[in-house]
């Protein structure tokens, strides 16, 4: 039972940073068409960013309130390229999808290895506060405290996306533009404006899955964000593009999929099942579970 | 051609003139290459700064190669992404195939070469025919994004080296005991130069006869309207089947060729980064067009190595290859579309107003 317990909160540890990242791509994707394979570098950038900051900004430290600040830095820095990627790089290429799509795979190059370049291709100890390394003990089970911290904040960004998407006048127009662009546009709203947004909730969380990806890790390198970019395309693909919920379930299914099958079965036997269970996906209900066509 | 353009007061070219001096230069000129390529190994000439050593040098040699194989990949995955239009982003898999295949074959399962070939061969167009059947259910960026998934479950196959089998982050060198005598050693290197000069050669005539065909045409079509295509009575879906298919075996191909040349099989051809090149190539050298990838896929794997020896000398981010390669790669999808091979049709216009220039007294 306690095995159990632990590989499902563990599970949602990772099926929330998945989540986190998942989430932008998927309003990305479905507001603006952009294919953003530079996401990964969001979140590269959150990382070091907030690891930089936790010993070069006064007030900020590897502890306590320091350490909110340090991430709150990361975060901040995330939201900022994710704004500067979408002003300089994509605006003046809207409705050009694949020339988009290039420039985020050669801006995800040259970013990785800008980073590697200052530095350094090694992994970087991260900070990480005291009460993270601990443990609580919830139904017989030791949780790590890091899991527990993820998925607290997977789910407050799920919930702070859903209010924000459903109360809010910006949240309407985004919702209009997934769902259909040309409409919304010919109602004289100016929707490149959300686009600017979007990218900027997108590199924000991206840059949060990196601040609290480099806690649960322990570490901080800067290939990081590319692999687990691969797993947050397959949620996106799983779950509908475009759908905030819908990248939720899917994340939550990959996550504990891949937890489990890797526990149970040989190390790496999860992934391969999380890529079977994208197929299946395809094949019966290409669409996704939210329920928008990916298809042509 | 530049003289009678001057006398005529019209823009319009005059074709007449243009078209038999173009035609024989299209056609003599990959010969004269050819030539020049599969004689290179006698020269001894040295060229400093751009090669270590003097031409026939077994370094040399073995980087030309590896260039030459990267422009026949690059040329092969053009096929799918300047002809067909569709964006793979697990082309590397094929290639891993064709790499791991021949390699574990000849070292853990003792088989000759040209067996292991074959079977590699035919095994990853299988794989290739199957994984397109899937994606293909797909289409635009969906279809990129499970490409992709695709292709990483080849990498942690190959990574987590299930059965003992690819060596894992290791690599698994090429045991020599299968291969005849004429791969093996240093001194052979030259060999294995031809060789990748002739897989070059089989993938530009392949593509160019597809492209050249009745098949060649649909691809097109394919690539510019799709529906237009199904409207025409066309199954649009089998098509981009047969692409996928023919661009996966040639990848393959490119990978037996690749092990050979390396001598053995290393992890990093199965990474995504791999088709991620592929794609710079690509669009670099110019899309859906008969020697632009080619060249493309030349000069990026020549840059790619040489700027990795230079880079003691380059001060912070210059001293990455990939950012440097990165950033030209922006810049060539927002100034030049066309790559390489579209930079003559965008110098035309700015030589004929350099050449103008002087009558404007008269």
């Amino acid at each position: 039972m306690s095995t159990f317990v632990l590989l499902t909160l563990t599970g949602l540890g990772l099926s929330a940073l998945y989540f986190l990242v998942a989430s932008g791509l998927s309003l990305v994707f479905g507001l603006a068409d952009v294919l953003n394979f530079a996401h990964g570098l969001f979140l590269s950038v959150g990382a070091y960013m907030t690891w930089w900051a936790a010993t070069n900004v006064p007030g900020a430290g590897a502890d306590g309130f320091g350490f909110v600040l340090a991430a709150a830095i990361g975060v901040l820095s995330g939201a900022a390229v994710g704004a500067l990627v979408e002003l300089v790089l994509i605006r003046p290429l809207y409705s050009r999808t694949i020339a988009q799509v290039l420039v985020t795979v050669g801006l995800s190059l040259a970013g990785v290895a800008l980073l590697q370049a200052t530095w350094g291709a090694d992994p970087r100890p991260f900070p990480r506060p005291a009460w993270t390394r601990g443990v609580t003990g919830i139904a017989g089970a030791n949780i790590p405290n890091a899991s527990l911290l993820l998925v607290i904040a997977a789910a407050a960004v799920l919930l702070l996306l859903l209010l924000f998407l459903r109360f809010t006048r910006v949240g309407l127009v985004i919702r209009a533009g997934v769902e259909n662009r040309e409409m919304v546009t010919a109602l004289g709203i100016d929707v490149r404006k959300a686009f600017t947004l979007v990218f900027v909730i997108g590199g924000a969380a991206a840059a949060l899955a990196g601040a609290l990806g480099g806690v649960y890790f322990g570490s901080v390198s800067p290939g990081q964000g590319s692999s687990l970019l691969i797993f947050a395309f397959i949620v996106v693909v799983i779950g509908g593009m475009g759908s905030v919920v819908g990248s939720a379930y899917a994340a939550v299914a990959v996550g504990l999929l891949q937890q489990f099958v890797n526990y149970y079965g040989t190390a790496g036997l999860g992934d391969i099942c999380v890529v079977a269970l994208l197929a299946a996906v395809l094949l019966f209900r290409p669409q996704g579970i939210a329920g928008r066509a990916v298809t042509a | 051609m530049t003289v009678s353009v001057d006398a005529t007061p019209t823009v319009t070219p005059p074709a007449v003139d243009a078209a038999p001096r173009r035609r024989w230069w299209t056609r003599l000129g990959p010969l004269v290459a050819l030539v020049v390529f599969a004689l290179l190994p006698y020269s001894t000439v040295e060229i400093p700064g751009v090669f270590d050593g003097p031409l026939n040098s077994p370094g040399t040699l073995q980087l030309l190669a590896i260039c030459l194989v990267f422009g026949g990949l690059a040329a092969g995955y053009d096929l799918l992404f300047g002809r067909t239009g569709l964006l793979s982003f697990g082309h590397a898999l094929y290639f891993a195939a064709g790499v791991y295949g021949t390699d574990v074959l000849v070292t853990r399962g003792g088989l000759p070469l040209w067996e292991a070939a074959v079977f590699a061969l035919v095994g990853s167009t299988v794989l290739a025919g199957l994984l397109g059947a899937i994606a293909l259910r797909t289409a635009g960026i969906a279809f990129a994004m499970v490409t992709l998934a695709f292709a990483q479950v080849g990498a942690i196959l190959v990574a987590r080296d299930f059965g003992g089998l690819t060596g894992g982050e290791e690599g698994l060198p090429l045991s020599t005991d299968g291969l005849p005598g004429l791969f093996v050693g240093v001194a052979n290197t030259v060999n294995l130069y031809w060789l990748a000069l002739a897989y070059l050669v089989v993938v530009v005539v392949v593509v160019a006869r597809v492209a050249g065909s009745p098949t060649g045409r649909v691809l097109a079509g394919l690539r510019d309207d799709e529906r237009r295509i199904g409207v025409l009575g066309l199954d649009p879906y089998r098509y981009k089947l047969l692409a996928f298919t023919l661009a996966g075996g040639l990848a393959a191909l490119g990978g037996v060729v690749y092990v050979l040349i390396v001598g053995g099989a290393s992890p990093h051809v199965t990474s995504s980064e791999l088709t991620l090149s592929l794609l710079v190539m690509v669009v670099l050298g110019g899309p859906g067009t008969r020697w632009g990838p080619v060249l493309g896929g030349v000069l990026y794997m020549y840059l790619d190595h040489r700027l990795t020896s230079l880079a003691t000398d380059l001060p912070g981010p210059l001293s990455q290859p990939l950012f440097v390669l990165g950033v030209i790669f922006i810049l060539a999808v927002y100034f030049f579309p066309g790559g390489l091979a579209g930079l003559s049709t965008r110098i035309a216009p700015i030589r004929r107003v350099l050449a103008k220039n002087p009558h404007k007294p008269h």
